[in-house]
C-alpha cells in the first residue's frame, strides 16, 4: 500500500522582501504537510509570518514580496512556479481562501448571488441556471436562512457573521481540496466566532477537505485543529499533534505561548508572560530567533541556527527542547 | 433616496440664489448703470426719471427679487457694448460652445478613463510610465500653449486643418451646427483636442490613482483568491468601484470644460460664449458678465445634481429603499 | 503586508534625542540633511533637477537687471532697426547678434524673458502668499471656533470650489476693472492679478487646515493648554499651526505652479499683465501674432521658459507630496 500523497506540502518555503535597507525574510524555510481531511492550525504573534505563508501558498504575495526558495506542492504537484494563468485556475478551484475581515472581503457593488455564480461559472463546466442552483445550495450549506431570496442582496444587507458565512460559501463553491482560512474569526463578535468555527470544522469533515487555519487564538486551535504549527519570526518553531502542543510543548516558545493563553493553561494558577518582544525582521539575532527571550538559551543557541529535533510529524526547532519527563516534574 | 434628491435640489437653489446675488451686486454696484445707459449728455431730471423706471430707488431686496424674476424669464438686460439684449447674444453663441464642449468632454471621458485603467493595471510597464510622464507635462502645459502648438504644427507647418473660426455652419432653427459640413467638422478637431486634453489628463490620473487604491482592497484580493480571470477582476470588480469616487470629480471636470472653453475659444477665435465673456471682461460689459455667470452656475448645478443621481445608481449602499428591505 | 512589523517600512530615523550633554550634537544642517525628507530628495533625480531649474529661474528673475543684456522697457536702449532678428543670425542692418532673436520692436527676446519671468514669479509668489494667509487664517478660525463661523466660511468655500478657479479669477478681475477708474487700470493690473488669483485659490488651504485643526483641537495637549488658560489665538498659533505646516507646504508648492499658469493664462487672454509690464503670458500673446509670418522665436522661447518653470515647480510639488505622505510609497 502506498502512502497517501498529502494535499499540501511545504518544502523549505522561503519568502523575501527586498527593501531599500536590505532584504527581509518574513518566511524562512518553513516545511509541513497537511493530509486529506486534516486541519492544521498555524499560530504565532502578529508578524510571525503566518499570513505571509498562506499568501505564498496561493500565490498572492504583494510585490516586492516573493517566494525566494523552497517548494509548494499541491497533491504532489509543484505549484509555486506555475505561470499566472495556470495559478488562476488553481485558486478558488483547488485552494479556497477565507480572509480575516468579512466586511471588506465582499465587493460592495455586486450582489451576493452575482459573486457566487461568477466564481462557479469560472471553475465548473455548468450553465448559468445550474450555477445559480449551486450558489443557492452553497448559501444554504453555510447556514444562510432563505438562501434563494438572499441571492439578490448586496453585502451591506448582511450582518458581520452572515457575511463571513457568505465568504466561506464563496471560498468553497468550486469544491476545493484545500482551504486556507486566515484569521477567519478575529473580526467577529465572540458569540459568532464559535458558530463560524463549528461551520468550518463541519465542512472540512463532510468534504474531506484539508485546511490551514491561521489564527493567534489558541482557544480556536485547541477546539478545531488536528495538528498545530507554531511560528516565530518567520520560522517554524514547533509542529505536532494538538494534544502534544497544548499539553507537552517542547519548544520553550510554545511553552511560553501556552502558559500565557487562558484557554490552553486551564487550571494553572496564573498566566505567565514571555519577557521581551518578538524581534523585528530587520534586527534578527544570530542563531535561534527566540534566544534573547529564552529561559533555556545557551551559547550554542546564539550561534548555531536551525536545530531540528523529532520526527517529520512532530518536531521542535530547539537545541535544548523540554523533555516530557521534565515537564511532568 | 427621494429625500436625498430633494435636499440636493434645495441646496442647489441656495447656491443659485447666492450666485444671483453676486451677479446682481455686480450689476448694481460695479460701474453706474445710469452712466452706461445715458452717456455724457444728461440732465438731473433724465437721471431721476431713469432711476425711477429702472426701479433703482426701490429697496435692495425688491430690486434683487425683480432681477431674479427677469433672469428666470431669460431677460438679462442690454449689453453695454453691443446695445442688444444679452439673452439674444448668448443664444446666438451658445451652440458653438456647447458643440465644442460636447466633443471635448466625450474625448476626455473615453480616452481619460481608458488610459487611467490601462496605467493602473500595467502600473510598472514602460507604456504606462511613458503615459504617466507625458500626463505630467500635460498638466503643467497651459491650455493656450497646447492650442498654439497644435496651430503651429497642423495649421502653419502641415496646413492640414483650419486654425480659427467654426468653418461653415448649418442653421437648424435657432441652433447653428458645425457637425454637418466638412469644414465645420475639420474646424472642430484642433479646438476640441485643446480643450479636452487637460481634462483628459486629470481624469486619467484620477482614475489611475483610484483604481490603484481599489486594487489594494480586500475584496479584490478575495476575487483573485477565488481565481477569477484578470479581466473580470479588473473590469467587473475594480473598475465599477473606481467609478464611485471618479464620477463626482469627473462631473465637475465636465462642467469645467464649459468654463475652460474661454481659453480655447480665444486661441482659436471660436465664436462661442467664452469669447463673448472674455470680451465682456475686457470692456467691463457687466450685463454680459452677470448673465454668463448665472448661466454657467445653472449648468454646474445641474451637472452636480446629475452626478448625485448617478452616484446613487452605481452604489447600492446609498439606496436606502433597497429591494430587500 | 499585515504581518510586517511597522518599523520595517519606515525610512531611516533622523538622529533624535541627542540631548545628553556628553554627546556632540551634529550641526543643524547635518540633521536636516539626514532627515527623511532630505533622504528622499537625494534619491530622487527628478526632484533634484526640478529644484535646480526652479532655483536657476528664480535667481535669473531676481537678478534680471544684471543678467539681461538690455532693459527692454527702456525706450532709449532700443533700436527699431534690430527688429525681427532671427536667433543667432547677425542683423542685416546693424550687424548685432541676438542669441534668442528680437521682436518687432527690436527688443532682445532673452532680456524680455528675464523681465517677464520677474513679473510671472512675483505675481505667482504673491498670489500664493495671499491665498495661503487668507486660507490658513480662515481654515484655523473655521476649525477652532466651529459653529456659525465655520458654516459660513465652509459654505462659501464649497460654492467657490464648484467653479473653476480661472473663472473665479476672471470674474474678480472683471469686477476690479469695473471699480478701478480707467486711467489707473494698467498701473493696478499686477495687483489686481494677485488679488484675483489669490482669491481664487484660498479654498484648498482653508479646507486642509480646517480638517487638521478639527483633529488637533480635541487632542489632550490642546485641551491642557486650554485648561491652563492659554488664549485661543495662542493655542491656534503655537499648537495647531505647526501641525498643519507640511500639508500647507505641499499645497503651496502645487498652488505656485497653478498660480503661474493662471497668471500666464489671464495675461494671454489679454486681461492680465499689460504690454507695458509684460509677463511670460503677455509675451506669448504678443508672439502669437508673429507665428504665421514665420518669426517663431518671439513666441517659442517665452513659451519654453514658462513650461520649464511650471513643470519643475509641479514636479517639486509632486515629489514633496509623496515624500511627506509615506502611505503612498
Amino acid at each position: 500500500m502506498t502512502v497517501p500523497v498529502p494535499v499540501l506540502s511545504l518544502r523549505d518555503l522561503t519568502v523575501d522582501i527586498p527593501t531599500r535597507h536590505g532584504t527581509l525574510r518574513p518566511v524562512d524555510q518553513v516545511s509541513w504537510d497537511i493530509a486529506r481531511g486534516e486541519i492544521l492550525g498555524v499560530v504565532g504573534e502578529s508578524g510571525a509570518g503566518k499570513s505571509m505563508t498562506g499568501n505564498a501558498v496561493i500565490g498572492l504575495l504583494d510585490p516586492p514580496a516573493h517566494i525566494s526558495g523552497g517548494q509548494v506542492l499541491l497533491e504532489g504537484e509543484r505549484i509555486d512556479d506555475l505561470p499566472l494563468a495556470k495559478m488562476r485556475r488553481i485558486r478558488g478551484k483547488r485552494i479556497g481562501m477565507v480572509f480575516q475581515d468579512p466586511l471588506t472581503s465582499l465587493n460592495p457593488l455586486l450582489t451576493v448571488g452575482d459573486q457566487l455564480t461568477e466564481t462557479i461559472l469560472r471553475h465548473l463546466d455548468v450553465d448559468r441556471e445550474e450555477a445559480a442552483q449551486r450558489a443557492i445550495r452553497g448559501l444554504d450549506e453555510v447556514g444562510i436562512p432563505s438562501a434563494r431570496n438572499r441571492m439578490g442582496a448586496y453585502p451591506h444587507e448582511f450582518s458581520g457573521g452572515m457575511r463571513q458565512r457568505v465568504v466561506i460559501a464563496l471560498a468553497l463553491c468550486a469544491e476545493p481540496t484545500l482551504l486556507i482560512a486566515d484569521e477567519p474569526t478575529t473580526a467577529l463578535d465572540v458569540s459568532v466566532q464559535a458558530q463560524i468555527i463549528a461551520l468550518l470544522k463541519r465542512l472540512c469533515r463532510e468534504r474531506g477537505m484539508a485546511a490551514m487555519l491561521i489564527t493567534h487564538d489558541m482557544g480556536v486551535i485547541a477546539e478545531t485543529a488536528d495538528r498545530v504549527a507554531v511560528m516565530y519570526a518567520g520560522r517554524l518553531a514547533e509542529i505536532g499533534p494538538v494534544a502534544q502542543i497544548v499539553g507537552q510543548p517542547r519548544h520553550p516558545y510554545t511553552d511560553g505561548l501556552m502558559a500565557s493563553t487562558p484557554a490552553a493553561s486551564a487550571g494553572q494558577a496564573r498566566l505567565r508572560q514571555i519577557p521581551g518582544a518578538m524581534p523585528r525582521l530587520n534586527a534578527l539575532p544570530d542563531g535561534c530567533a527566540f534566544s534573547p527571550r529564552c529561559p533555556r538559551a545557551q551559547d550554542r543557541c546564539r550561534h548555531d541556527p536551525r536545530p531540528r529535533v523529532g520526527e517529520a510529524d512532530a518536531r521542535a526547532a530547539c537545541w535544548f527542547p523540554i523533555e516530557p519527563e521534565e515537564d511532568a516534574a | 433616496m427621494l429625500a436625498f434628491i430633494i435636499r440636493r435640489v434645495f441646496q442647489s437653489v441656495i447656491v443659485l440664489l447666492a450666485v444671483g446675488l453676486v451677479a446682481f451686486s455686480m450689476f448694481r454696484f460695479v460701474g453706474d448703470p445710469i452712466e452706461n445707459l445715458l452717456g455724457q449728455e444728461r440732465t438731473v431730471q433724465d437721471v431721476e426719471r431713469l432711476r425711477e423706471t429702472l426701479g433703482l430707488n426701490d429697496p435692495f431686496p425688491v430690486q434683487y427679487a425683480r432681477f431674479l424674476g427677469r433672469a428666470v424669464q431669460g431677460d438679462f438686460g442690454i449689453s453695454y457694448r453691443q446695445s442688444r439684449p444679452v439673452a439674444q447674444i448668448i443664444a446666438e453663441r451658445a451652440p458653438a460652445t456647447l458643440e465644442l464642449a460636447f466633443v471635448s468632454g466625450f474625448l476626455a471621458l473615453t480616452v481619460g478613463i481608458g488610459l487611467g485603467v490601462f496605467t493602473a493595471i500595467r502600473r510598472d510597464g514602460w507604456a504606462a510610465n511613458v503615459i504617466m510622464s507625458a500626463s505630467l507635462i500635460g498638466v503643467s502645459l497651459p491650455t493656450f500653449l497646447i492650442g498654439i502648438l497644435l496651430i503651429y504644427v497642423f495649421g502653419v507647418q502641415l496646413r492640414w486643418l483650419p486654425t480659427f473660426g467654426r468653418g461653415e455652419v448649418v442653421q437648424l432653427g435657432w441652433w447653428s451646427t458645425g457637425f454637418l459640413t466638412q469644414s465645420g467638422l475639420k474646424s472642430l478637431i484642433l479646438p476640441a483636442i485643446t480643450l479636452g486634453l487637460f481634462q483628459m489628463t486629470l481624469i486619467m490620473r484620477l482614475v489611475r490613482s483610484e483604481m490603484l487604491e481599489v486594487l489594494r482592497q480586500d475584496y479584490i484580493r478575495f476575487a483573485r483568491a477565488r481565481g477569477l480571470a484578470a479581466k473580470s477582476v479588473n473590469f467587473r470588480h475594480a473598475l465599477k468601484n473606481t467609478m464611485v469616487p471618479v464620477i463626482t470629480v469627473t462631473g465637475l471636470q465636465l462642467g469645467a470644460i464649459i468654463a475652460f472653453a474661454i481659453i480655447t475659444e480665444t486661441v482659436f477665435q471660436w465664436p462661442g460664449v467664452g469669447l463673448l465673456f472674455i470680451n465682456a471682461v475686457q470692456f467691463v460689459d457687466i450685463p454680459v458678465m452677470a448673465a454668463y455667470l448665472m448661466l454657467i452656475s445653472v449648468m454646474f448645478v445641474m451637472i452636480n445634481l446629475l452626478v448625485d443621481i448617478l452616484y446613487v445608481w452605481v452604489d447600492p449602499r446609498l439606496r436606502i429603499d433597497g429591494r430587500h428591505a | 503586508m499585515s504581518d510586517l512589523p511597522d518599523a520595517t517600512r519606515q525610512g531611516p530615523k533622523p538622529t533624535e534625542r541627542l540631548e545628553t550633554a556628553e554627546v556632540v550634537r551634529p550641526s543643524r544642517w547635518r540633521a536636516i540633511w539626514d532627515a527623511d525628507l532630505a533622504w528622499s530628495f537625494r534619491h530622487s533625480p527628478v526632484a533634484m533637477v526640478a529644484a535646480f531649474v526652479t532655483l536657476a529661474l528664480v535667481l535669473a528673475a531676481i537678478f534680471a537687471p544684471l543678467v539681461a543684456t538690455t532693459n527692454p522697457f527702456d525706450p532709449s536702449s532700443l533700436n527699431l532697426m534690430n527688429g525681427f532678428s532671427a536667433p543667432g543670425v547677425p542683423n542685416a542692418f546693424t550687424g548685432e547678434t541676438f542669441w534668442l532673436g528680437t521682436d518687432d520692436q527690436g527688443r532682445d527676446v532673452y532680456s524680455t524673458i528675464l523681465y517677464g519671468l520677474r513679473i510671472s514669479l512675483f505675481v505667482g509668489f504673491m498670489a500664493v502668499l495671499f491665498a495661503l494667509v487668507l486660507g490658513v487664517t480662515l481654515g484655523l478660525l473655521a476649525g477652532y471656533l466651529g459653529g456659525w463661523t465655520e458654516t459660513v466660511i465652509m459654505r462659501v468655500a464649497d460654492v467657490q470650489l464648484t467653479f473653476p478657479s480661472i473663472l473665479v479669477a476672471l470674474l474678480i478681475f472683471g469686477i476690479a476693472r469695473g471699480i478701478i477708474p480707467i486711467e489707473y487700470r494698467d498701473q493696478m493690473a499686477i495687483w489686481v492679478l494677485i488679488l484675483a488669483i489669490g482669491l481664487s485659490d484660498w479654498v484648498q488651504f482653508a479646507r486642509v487646515v480646517r480638517g487638521a485643526t478639527l483633529v488637533e483641537k480635541n487632542k489632550e495637549y490642546v485641551q491642557a493648554a486650554r485648561l491652563i488658560g492659554r488664549s485661543s489665538g495662542a493655542i491656534m498659533l503655537r499648537h495647531i499651526l505647526p501641525n498643519v505646516l507640511s500639508p500647507v507646504l505641499v499645497i503651496a508648492t502645487i498652488s505656485l505652479a497653478l498660480a503661474i499658469i493662471a497668471e500666464a493664462t489671464l495675461s494671454f487672454l489679454g486681461v492680465g499683465a499689460p504690454p507695458t509690464q509684460p509677463s511670460l503670458g503677455t509675451l506669448i500673446r504678443i508672439g502669437q501674432d508673429f507665428l504665421f509670418s514665420g518669426e517663431w522665436w518671439i513666441l517659442f522661447f517665452p513659451a519654453c521658459t514658462l513650461l520649464a518653470l511650471a513643470l519643475s515647480v509641479n514636479l517639486l510639488g509632486d515629489w514633496l507630496r509623496d515624500a511627506l505622505n509615506p502611505r503612498l510609497k
